[in-house]
């Protein structure tokens, strides 16, 4: 047998390049005569553009070139939608409108893009936009989601009736008949307000149209590549051959870099079409506050029926979700939220409407967690305040409400993100919460070190949540292997990579398969020229979809080697084994063929091949999962909060996971740890602060506070294993799971530290500022 | 165009000279004047910490410094540090200890480390994360770099404690 790599702590393949500067990211492409372009931003969020006037701009000296939208004539046309809503689904609300190139007639947000100047330097490009001359007269902004959609209320999109983008109810069950039932019904209003992804590499994007040989090349930090060059093929009418988009190695990209075309992505080619000349356009971290996808808004009327003994008799989630400026995502984010309102609990009667409001704010699309944490939120809020007015454990409650483990696959009765059934694949949740309370040491720290430390004035909590999170959603993606004659391996696959690690897990799964080493396993992701059937690297999916379309590949170029090694060798198949590149006669070692000779003898120069032989030890394949895995997990910290300064520091911080079949463990924590990162972000350090004419008042990294390494606690992992029954590999997405209980557990650990103080956290983002508030509104009171 | 200023400096042991615009970055000079594109930007404000390098051996950000201010001063970028085929031993370690995920504020974290471990060769685990605290990483959650910094040091003390050879 080859020997065994997945599973192993493999050193990442990528990692030398990215540690001596030598990795490529869009903004290190330089072309010969290659020029710059800034935007003209909306100094408003809403208001109807009455003038607009360039001319002194492009008489700078330097300057190129300026475009506004009455410049793009008939090539002006909003972006297409990324994702459509639901056909079929009953009594589905859709209103689709979709972000524009350059604005036209009205502004929508702060910072949308007005006017571009393309110059030979970015210094002389933003000089240039100074001399601009915009009149924009200003609207009432449309802010506060329940304000919008007041009768009252100004118009986002004029030609719409209100400000609802859609509306959408589900339910299983029957929520009002249970509620009949119920010994305790616990109701409230929940609000969860924006943040920023905040990669670390802003967004860019590289055209260069080649007149003479008709061709387009892009490199564009997107999660999308292959969306992006049939989107921009049809846009500026060439063939899908005729454009190759590149998604080099990327800073980072946590959601956003999947919306697919910002405004920046739909001008940029076509300018530098227009223009016959190369054109870069890299986003400073101010525009990446404004016009960068961001997420996490909605406000949820919750309420939950239970029975005396903490069962779960119903769940009823009515709730507003901002959408911003446009909708071009859907109802993802909503559908994720709804999909996760009910956590790894066994519910039988839910109902839940969701309405998308339109707001003068930027965009929203899916932020790592992507409507996940905001429903885990709702659902482990809601429990921990029915623990306490049913006076049961808040473990317990959760122990006797967890879908068992023979009730799998579990099917939920509403739909998911991709409008097909919620099924959860399979699933083992009360091991991974008792290793959770295992690792933390729960009882002690309750019945002991809790009332030890609280008799000496600190105040400390502790709070433990289970989650799940739908991951390796399709439709599918492929991936091709190539047997070079070298004897090392080349794959193509078409998701692009941010930092996952791809380079070394998907080189995992080859070289298990080929007896090869990790290292003679070349991979390019993200490459439309290397391959280009795909959807993109979104959804906690990349390891689950790519991983085994890519693992496919490898077991039929293995088939093909063995095939040929036998006739060549004069052997079974079944006597060879294959490894450290060769092909061995099991029992007579002498008796071999390198990969590179059988990769050159399946290639003749010369001679007759048999009819229908295929060249080469090369295979491409696909996978298309029948749907979504389910990871599952649960997090347990123990914090103590500063009485004086509400500030928190996290004492212990556990993480367990359940992802089923892990690729590579050290790439695995490394998701985790970065994971709960933004988590903790999300919790008590990061939000969006938009003033009421829809002016961001912290769009800059010394406002708006990500968690440092001083503030960041040591995170504990721990790791259990449930294949997913739906894949080969039998492995689940890990991307987002980091991320999507850590505000509820954050929640619970507070509430926790302060006892007796009769405060209930119904928000997130928390600070100490705001956490502050909240105890003297009680003091208040 | 502003008027042009001239500019010797040196960079990774190599000497330039090259007349710029005195509002140049220095991040910018680094990066698109001389190709050395190792050198990042994140924020363009100085808070990020992904565009630091060494000036005379000591750790600044090349955002909030103009070119011009490099006069006759010894830089050292990410591409100074070792070469893909013969890692600096920080760099080695970071990538024993997964350090680095996206790789997008490594090269600042490099050059943050480069220097602290030089003045403070035995650290603390907390002395490590206030010594990388001023440079932000969405990635990895700092464990795994603070885990870097811990090995290379670690590593760095048993290799003074061999005997010379």
């Amino acid at each position: 047998m080859t020997k065994k790599l997945i599973g192993e702590r493999v050193l990442r393949n990528e990692d030398p390049r990215l540690l001596t500067g030598q990795a490529q990211f869009v903004d290190d492409v330089q072309i010969p005569g290659l020029l710059h372009a800034a935007f003209l931003r909306s100094d408003w969020a809403h208001g109807r553009l009455v003038s607009l006037d360039v001319t002194k701009a492009r008489e700078r000296a330097g300057v190129v070139a300026v475009f506004t939208a009455e410049d793009m004539g008939e090539d002006w046309e909003p972006g297409p939608p990324l994702v459509s809503p639901p056909p079929t689904a009953k009594d589905v609300v859709f209103y689709s409108r979709r972000q524009v190139p350059l604005v036209k007639d009205k502004v929508r947000h702060a910072g949308e893009a007005i006017a571009v100047v393309i110059a030979e330097s970015r210094y002389i490009a933003e000089d240039a936009v100074e001399d601009i001359l915009v009149e924009i007269e200003p609207l009432e902004a449309v802010v506060d989601m329940e304000r919008a959609l007041e009768a009252d209320s100004p118009l986002v999109h004029d030609d719409l009736e209100s400000n609802l983008a859609a509306q959408l109810f589900q339910k299983k069950g029957d929520y009002e008949a249970a509620r009949k039932e119920a010994d305790l019904v616990v109701k409230r209003r929940i609000v969860i307000d924006r943040g920023a992804a905040a990669a670390m590499e802003n967004r860019g994007i590289v055209a260069d149209w080649d007149e003479k040989s008709q061709f387009l090349t892009v490199w564009d930090t997107t999660q999308a590549p292959i969306s992006i060059r049939n989107g921009l093929a049809a846009r500026l009418d060439l063939s899908e051959n005729q454009v190759r988009v590149i998604a080099p190695f990327i800073g980072g990209g946590f959601g956003p870099k999947m919306m697919m075309f910002y405004a920046e992505e739909m001008v940029i080619p076509w300018v530098a079409k227009k223009l016959n000349r190369p054109v870069k356009w890299i986003e400073d971290r101010r525009e990446n506050f404004y016009a960068t996808t961001q997420e996490r808004g909605q406000i949820h009327d919750v309420e939950i029926a239970l029975s005396e003994d903490g069962h779960i008799l119903g769940l009823k989630d009515m709730f507003l979700h901002d959408t911003g400026a446009y909708d071009p995502y859907g109802l993802t984010i909503p559908l994720n939220t709804q999909c996760h309102a009910m956590g790894p609990y066994d519910v039988e009667n839910f109902a839940s409407e969701v309405r998308v409001v339109f707001t003068n704010k930027t965009i929203v699309t899916p932020v790592r967690g992507a409507g996940r944490p905001q429903g885990i939120y709702i659902i482990e809020r809601m429990l921990d305040i029915a623990a306490k007015e049913l006076g049961i454990d808040p473990v317990e409650i959760r122990k006797r409400n967890l879908i068992p483990p023979e009730a799998f696959p579990y099917e939920h009765g509403i739909i998911d993100q991709a409008f097909a059934p919620l099924i959860l694949d399979s699933g083992n949740y009360l091991p991974v919460l008792q290793k959770a309370l295992e690792m933390i040491g729960y009882d002690d720290f309750v019945k002991e070190e809790q009332p030890r430390l609280r008799s000496q004035g600190k105040c400390v909590g502790i709070g433990i949540a289970p989650f799940i999170e739908s991951t390796g959603v399709g439709p599918y993606e492929g991936a091709r292997v190539t047997v070079e004659s070298s004897g090392k391996i080349f794959v193509a696959t078409g998701v692009g990579t941010q930092g996952q690690g791809h380079f070394t897990t998907f080189a995992q799964v080859v070289a298990e398969q080929l007896g090869v080493a990790v290292e003679d396993v070349r991979i390019v992701t993200g490459d439309t020229a290397e391959f280009h059937w795909g959807t993109g690297t979104f959804a906690s999916r990349g390891a689950v979809v790519a991983g085994n379309a890519i693992h496919a590949a490898s077991t039929v170029v293995r088939h093909k080697v063995l095939e040929l090694a036998s006739k060549v060798l004069e052997t079974p198949e079944e006597e060879l084994e294959l490894e450290d590149g060769m092909v061995r006669v099991a029992d007579i070692p002498r008796q071999s063929i390198s990969l590179g000779e059988l990769a050159a003898l399946a290639n003749p120069l010369r001679g007759a091949v048999e009819p229908g032989t295929e060249p080469g030890l090369e295979a491409t394949a696909y996978f298309g999962p029948q749907y979504g895995a389910t990871a599952f997990g649960t997090h347990a910290m123990i914090l103590e909060i500063d009485p004086e300064t509400m500030m928190i520091e996290i004492k212990r911080y556990v993480a367990v996971e359940d992802c089923g079949t892990i690729l590579n463990p050290l790439i695995l924590e490394g998701q985790i740890h970065g994971g709960v990162s933004l988590g903790i972000g999300n919790a008590y350090y990061e939000k969006l602060h938009f003033d009421d004419q829809g002016q961001l008042l912290n769009a800059s990294f010394a406002d708006y506070l990500l968690p440092s390494a001083t503030d960041m606690p040591r995170i504990e992992v721990g790791h259990l294993k449930t294949r997913s029954p739906l894949n080969e590999l039998g492995t689940k997405g890990v991307g987002e799971a980091g991320t999507i209980p850590v505000p509820a557990l954050f929640a619970q650990a507070l509430e926790n530290a302060l006892g007796d103080r009769q405060v209930e956290i119904l928000e997130s983002p928390l600070s100490p500022n705001r956490l502050s508030e909240l105890l003297q509104g009680e003091n208040a009171e | 165009m502003q008027s042009l200023v001239d500019l010797t400096t040196t960079v990774n042991g190599t000497r330039y000279e090259q007349a710029v615009e005195p509002r140049m970055l220095l991040s910018d000079f680094l990066r698109h004047v001389l190709g050395l594109t190792g050198t990042h930007v994140g924020c363009e404000h100085g808070v990020c910490g992904a565009c630091t390098v060494l000036l005379d051996g000591e750790s600044v950000r090349s955002c909030l410094i103009f070119a011009v201010q490099a006069q006759g001063h010894e830089i050292t970028t990410v591409e100074g540090l070792g070469t893909i085929d013969e890692l600096h031993p920080i760099q080695e370690a970071f990538r024993e200890a997964h350090g680095l995920q996206c790789g997008f504020c490594t090269p600042g974290i490099l050059t943050t480390v480069v220097p602290f471990l030089d003045q403070n060769p035995n650290p603390s685990e907390d002395e490590i994360r206030e010594a990388i605290s001023g440079n932000l990483c969405r990635c990895t959650g700092y464990q795994h770099i603070v885990d870097a910094v811990q090995l290379a040091a670690e590593k760095a003390q048993r290799r003074s404690k061999q005997p010379a050879s």
